[in-house]
């Protein structure tokens, strides 16, 4: 990279403030992951910032076993793989009309997509709340027979939402995409099903990929929503069920670290395993085209 | 054979003829392709995002107990809104916080991680350590990071053992002192935003043209002076989305605040009252409603501004 010129103290200078920033960050995720291998009781008498004498995996055993943190993981992912599946999906076909069919319904489209995502959640939550206790669903989906509770529901509106992002973003990237590729694929007598199937999403893979990781990020940390929308404790995801290791009177620190950290461990390593993703599909929706 | 070629010929010709838009000719069953390709996600969104929105707008100028069906719903023109801004304490403390919020994060948090950014473009000695630690929260939900920071500033926390007094009476209440509880919770957003902004801010810096810094430099220009004059103009596009993006974030306020105390207590936002209005201990869909389209209108300008920005230039 080219920097020009920097001279010593200015490079002295931006170490200085690069590594005092990282500290405040890093450090307190560092010691909640610390808070969550120390017993109760040791912190409770010496302190929370005493010397860890003994580390335990008590902490996770009680969150895991006891808590039930595995079933609120698999919640939290029973929404956030289809919900993600789903929104990648259906904003690929809209994507795919509006960059290669167009008309003059095109722009006016695209605009009520990328306004809708940006509207606040509060705005929707009151009448999707009315309405959820209206809709009726098979018995099987949810006991009670209503739309509210239910983990499809709460799928629901987040494709709803993050379709208006997805397609956005998709339909600026097939732009780029010369129309040329298409042409000729035409010319060889494909349909709009197989031009779609067989050629555009081929072409998006490196677009979905990003958005993938970035909504799956998105979903699976949603909180506002799981609180929103579904009453039943054991339907909750984790973000939502975190609440569950607070007491009402006394709660255990220690206990509670290791829940966040169960929480946040696998966001942080499929960030850590597609970090490039993750970052390209955050700058995706901001750099045009 | 020769009718699929046809087809095939239907298909390439409109394609090619760019001005004439949706002149296509179609065949049927393309047509119910297009159809479904189209009408699927719009009708998810319009009826989940749109309908609800609009709703909400109408609901906050009736009366409604949410008792009975929608005949009870009962037209009250403004009544809502004098009364919230009349009666309800809750509303100026929600609205200094969001201004608070939105002004910590314009005036502190953005510049912050403008200067992050611009010292991690650098390339200097451990930069990718520094810029994963910076991305971190953008990663973990707020529900956990309100979980990871209460190890700090509760009151046995971290930071008052370093004060020295984690006594439950004599010790300072970061998290319960309503004069204090928000200057934390503005902390720790903006350890979040921060991160986000350098993001934003690098990828913008990365698509800037070497040579125009390196023309810069050899002109003799101070570094300072090229990043005010050569860099900050060509990334006008991200500057926007900063804007765009510092608003709406400050405005949607909800989830630390929620965690914490349920924005009570001094952490009152606007998106929280919606929500206490609505699932608190009182039903009160008109106030509600009416919370939430002030949050729209608010919201209204950063929106419009962002549409602008996109698609103002047609379909470059």
């Amino acid at each position: 990279m080219v920097t020009g010129k920097t001279s010593k103290t200015g490079q002295r200078i931006a170490v200085g403030v690069l590594s005092v920033f990282s500290m405040i960050w890093v450090a307190p995720i560092l010691f909640t992951i610390l808070q969550s291998f120390r017993p109760y009781d040791d912190v409770i008498k010496k302190g929370v910032m005493s010397w860890p004498n003994h580390l335990t995996f008590v902490n996770y055993y009680h969150a895991f076993v006891q808590s039930r943190m595995w079933l609120f993981f698999l919640n939290s992912v029973e929404v956030a793989v289809p919900a993600v599946v789903l929104t990648l999906f259906l904003a690929s076909m809209i994507a795919f009309v509006l960059s290669r069919y167009e008309s003059r319904f095109s722009v006016p489209m695209l605009m009520l997509f990328t306004a809708g995502n940006l509207l606040p959640p509060q705005l929707l939550f009151i009448p999707l709340f009315r309405i959820y206790l209206k809709i009726h669903v098979p018995h099987f989906i949810n006991s009670n027979g209503l739309l509210y509770d239910t983990q499809l529901g709460l799928i629901l509106v987040h494709v709803a939402i993050q379709v208006g992002f997805a397609t956005f973003v998709l339909t600026n990237f097939l732009r780029t995409i010369p129309k040329e590729i298409s042409e000729s694929a035409l010319v060889d007598g494909a349909n709009v099903w197989n031009h779609f199937f067989r050629i555009i999403l081929p072409l998006l893979r490196p677009a979905l990929a990003s958005l993938g990781v970035l909504m799956t990020t998105w979903i699976y940390n949603d909180f506002f929503w799981a609180v929103v929308l579904l009453k039943t404790g054991n339907k909750r995801p984790i973000t939502a069920a975190l609440s569950n290791l607070q007491g009402e009177f006394n709660t255990d620190y220690n206990l509670l670290a290791a829940g966040a950290c169960m929480a946040f461990i696998p966001t942080l390593l499929v960030f850590f395993a597609m970090r490039k993703h993750f970052v390209a599909g955050l700058t995706l929706g901001s750099t045009k085209g | 054979m020769s009718s699929v070629l046809e087809e095939s010929q239907e298909l390439a010709v409109p394609a090619k003829k760019k001005k004439r838009k949706g002149s296509h000719n179609f065949s049927g069953s393309d047509r119910v392709t297009l159809g479904a390709f189209v009408g699927l996600p719009t009708i998810l969104h319009v009826l989940f995002v749109w309908v609800p929105a609009v709703c909400t707008i109408l609901l906050s100028f009736t009366f409604w107990d949410g008792i009975g069906g929608l005949k009870n719903i009962k037209w009250v023109g403004f009544t809502n809104y004098r009364q919230i801004f009349q009666l309800d304490d809750n509303l100026p403390i929600a609205i200094r916080n969001n201004i608070l919020w939105l002004a910590v994060f314009a005036l502190i948090a953005t510049p912050l991680g403008i200067l992050l950014a611009y010292y991690i473009d650098k390339n200097l000695k451990g930069t990718q350590l520094y810029q994963t630690s910076f991305y971190l929260p953008l990663v973990i939900s707020l529900a956990v990071t309100g979980i990871i920071w209460d190890n700090v500033f509760r009151t046995d926390g971290v930071l008052n053992a370093l004060f020295g007094d984690t006594n439950p009476d004599t010790a300072i209440s970061w998290l319960g002192d309503p004069h204090k509880n928000i200057w934390v919770v503005l902390f720790i957003a903006s350890w979040r935003h921060i991160g986000y902004i350098m993001l934003l801010y690098l990828a913008g810096m990365k698509s800037v043209d070497p040579s125009l810094r390196e023309a810069s430099a050899i002109d003799g220009a101070t570094e300072w002076y090229t990043f005010r004059r050569v860099i900050m103009p060509s990334l006008r596009p991200v500057n926007v989305i900063i804007v765009v993006v510092t608003i709406i974030e400050s405005l949607r306020a909800f989830d630390l605040v929620f965690i914490i105390n349920r924005g009570t207590n001094g952490l009152q936002t606007l998106g929280v009252l919606v929500y206490q209005n609505i699932q608190g201990e009182s039903t009160r869909i008109g106030w509600g409603s009416a919370y939430a389209t002030l949050l729209f209108l608010i919201c209204l300008g950063p929106i419009m501004v962002y549409l602008y920005q996109n698609f103002s230039k047609g379909n470059d």
